[in-house]
């Protein structure tokens, strides 16, 4: 298990660079420059400017230089958006509010997206199954900045219940990001979890459980839900990416001061050290969920349980 | 001798979009204590389906009890409730399926699945029902049961995991043990082990066994008594000796000419011709008689009642009705026949 996980830190280092070399020369070819009304400065201010940030330095040079800031954990410095702040503290900054909502909106969807999932399969081709089903297609097809001004306009304006926007009120105002966020694990999680727990209902150890004397619930939850489960495993990652590119859009429509809004705004005014720290960011986040992903599959599925440990 | 478990008249229906399929249609049988029953047939013949009715282990939403009860220490099966028939289930009556390598859940260490049943039946704490579960591993076989205990399903072979089931079927001694086709997944010399292992354990706490299987070797080895189902009917009943030597339904003459022999000059195997009947309109008269060169008129007509060819031994053929012509059985069958004191081929002693 070490071995294999020391394996895939490895992957990950060499993942993660490529990541920062294709973002770094990416961000080198665009038009544009982060340097902030640079048509109105003279030459000589031009060059003082981009001396101070080493932009005036050939590409190698700045691409090492980046490349070995960044093995240091330096992430560079933020040329206009945040005026000469250090990158990582800007991230680190933003990342309490991003985080609550993503945990929350993930949590939220994957439990209730399981129950609706578990409930629908039991009570299959009943209203019970339709309603989950519903709320499932609901759930992925109406893209989450739609829903998230629904949610604004019912739950914030209408009924006051929520606040609309901003991130004032502490736990209230992060309850209309996490549903918004919630919708897309919540759909997908209840279609895998109903469509997975039918196949398994079906199976012959089901039969054999329901023929050792066993009632209907202690077949759902002690034999049939953990198998339906694996599946799951396999679209947490992908929902996770959901969580993050829907937080980039929630979190502008809510105006939340969290990465994703951070990021955006950084694309816009062209703050190469910001983009690129946040990609790097987000990339890390994800190479671990992946990594996280593959090892709860050996805690879920004894059969895919990684060697090194024998029995 | 007393009997365990009487089938009286069961008549079974699924419900399907294509209609109203009749698949065990006015099935008797009874079931004497510690003895083995084989229950003979071929694909959707019913013999599947009259075990899991016993079992009540149908889908309940298609699958309906038309008539007839199934009693069972004095209580009709038929007309338990869940809750009643899950204290039965696994404890009284128990069952081994087909195929060892989907009957075990994956996810769960083999030692919990045998634990599973005793904890839930018999009145014990988890480290004794653990102590249960290894005696009834080595029970079975299974060589190392203490460290096999936290095993899972995939680290054993198809072999061992037929182990397994058997031992959780025998977790809490049941009075009646059924075995849908326990040795058909599994490889020849396998077989013979597990069949071994089932008459060895019976003869030990002393159950009765309802026997599914095609493979008329097998019952030959296993079974006291065989029935032989067709078209979701019981055509002929009767001991080992007197199915095998003295059949009297034309269905089991086929059967027994479509089982290779040693001493067969012939190499081409007989195979019945046709298929089975269609359940969602069951014929009228005899089922088989659309495939039986032996069949009358009558037979198109009318379904057989049970004529009694001895106490122990009934079959269901307008061939047994006094008015009905003789005919000759197929060769193979005649062979069998004239070492049968008491069938009308019989030659005496073979020595």
């Amino acid at each position: 298990m070490a071995r294999y996980i020391g394996k895939r830190l490895i992957y990950m280092f060499i993942t993660l660079a490529l990541i920062a070399t294709f973002t770094f020369f990416l961000m080198k070819i665009l038009p544009g420059s982060p340097i902030a009304s640079a048509d109105k400065l003279s030459p000589e201010q031009r060059a003082v400017v981009e001396a101070r940030y080493g932009l005036d330095q050939p590409l190698p040079v700045q691409y090492f230089d980046y490349m070995f800031g960044l093995l240091r954990g330096d992430l560079g410095i933020s040329i206009n958006q945040f005026k000469g702040a250090n990158v990582t503290d800007v991230i680190l900054s933003r990342m309490g509010p991003s985080a609550q909502i993503g945990f929350q909106g993930m949590l939220l969807g994957t439990v209730l997206g399981i129950l609706f999932g578990m409930v629908a399969a039991l009570r299959q081709n009943t209203w019970v199954d339709y309603g989950s089903t519903i709320v499932a297609i609901i759930g992925i097809s109406i893209p989450s900045f739609v829903f998230a001004s629904m949610l604004q306009y019912w739950f914030g304006l209408k009924w006051d219940l929520f606040p609309v926007a901003l991130w004032k009120d502490g736990f209230m105002s992060s309850v209309l990001p996490s549903i918004a966020l919630a919708m897309f694990p919540l759909a997908t999680a209840a279609r895998f979890i109903r469509t997975e727990m039918i196949e398994v209902l079906g199976s012959d150890y089901i039969t054999l459980a329901k023929a050792k004397g066993a009632s209907g619930s202690e077949i759902a939850f002690k034999h049939a839900f953990r198998n339906a489960l694996i599946p799951l495993i396999t679209v947490l990652g992908p929902m996770a990416v959901s969580i993050l590119t829907g937080s980039l859009v929630v979190e502008q429509i809510f105006a939340i001061p969290g990465i994703g809004e951070q990021f955006v705004k950084s694309i816009m005014v062209n703050d190469f050290s910001i983009i690129m720290g946040t990609t790097i960011f987000f990339s890390v986040f994800l190479i671990v969920v992946i990594l996280i992903v593959d090892i709860l599959y050996g805690v879920i599925d004894p059969r895919i349980r990684l060697s090194g440990g024998k029995n | 001798m007393e009997k365990i478990l009487q089938v009286k008249d069961l008549e079974l229906s699924f419900n399907t979009y294509g209609g109203e399929v009749k698949a065990i249609r006015g099935v008797n049988f009874d079931l004497y204590k510690g003895e083995t029953l084989a229950i003979v047939g071929e694909s959707g013949s019913g013999k599947s389906v009259t075990t899991k009715s016993i079992m009540r282990l149908l889908p309940e939403e298609s699958a309906e009890f038309k008539s007839g009860e199934i009693l069972f220490g004095g209580r009709d099966l038929t007309k338990l409730s869940d809750k009643e028939m899950q204290k039965i289930r696994g404890k009284d009556i128990s069952m081994i399926f087909q195929d060892p390598m989907t009957s075990l859940n994956p996810t769960m260490p083999v030692g919990r699945q045998i634990t599973e049943p005793i904890l839930k039946h018999q009145n014990i704490n988890k480290d004794e029902a653990k102590k249960l579960a290894i005696d009834l591993l080595r029970l079975v076989g299974m060589p190392k049961p203490e460290l096999r205990m936290k095993q899972y399903p995939h680290q054993f072979s198809g072999g061992q995991r037929q182990r397994i089931v058997i031992a959780i079927a025998l977790a809490c001694n049941p009075q009646i043990l059924i075995a849908d086709e326990p040795t058909t997944a599994l490889d020849v010399t396998i077989q013979a082990q597990i069949l071994e292992l089932m008459k060895d354990l019976q003869k030990k706490i002393d159950t009765s066994i309802i026997f599914i299987t095609h493979d008329l070797g097998v019952v030959a080895n296993v079974a006291d008594r065989v029935a032989v189902m067709y078209g979701g009917k019981i055509v002929e009943i009767g001991t080992v000796d007197e199915i095998f030597y003295n059949p009297q339904h034309p269905y089991t003459w086929g059967l027994l000419s479509s089982m290779p022999s040693m001493d067969a000059e012939d190499a081409k195997l007989y195979a019945i011709p046709g298929t089975p009947p269609d359940l969602l309109n069951p014929p009228k008269g005899d089922a088989f008689a659309l495939r039986s060169e032996y069949a009358m008129k009558i037979d198109m007509e009318q379904s057989p009642p049970f004529f009694k060819v001895s106490d122990t031994h009934m079959a269901a053929t307008w061939l047994l009705h006094p008015e009905a012509p003789a005919v000759e059985p197929p060769e193979m069958v005649i062979e069998r026949m004239k070492k049968f004191p008491g069938s009308r081929y019989y030659e005496g002693s073979a020595n």
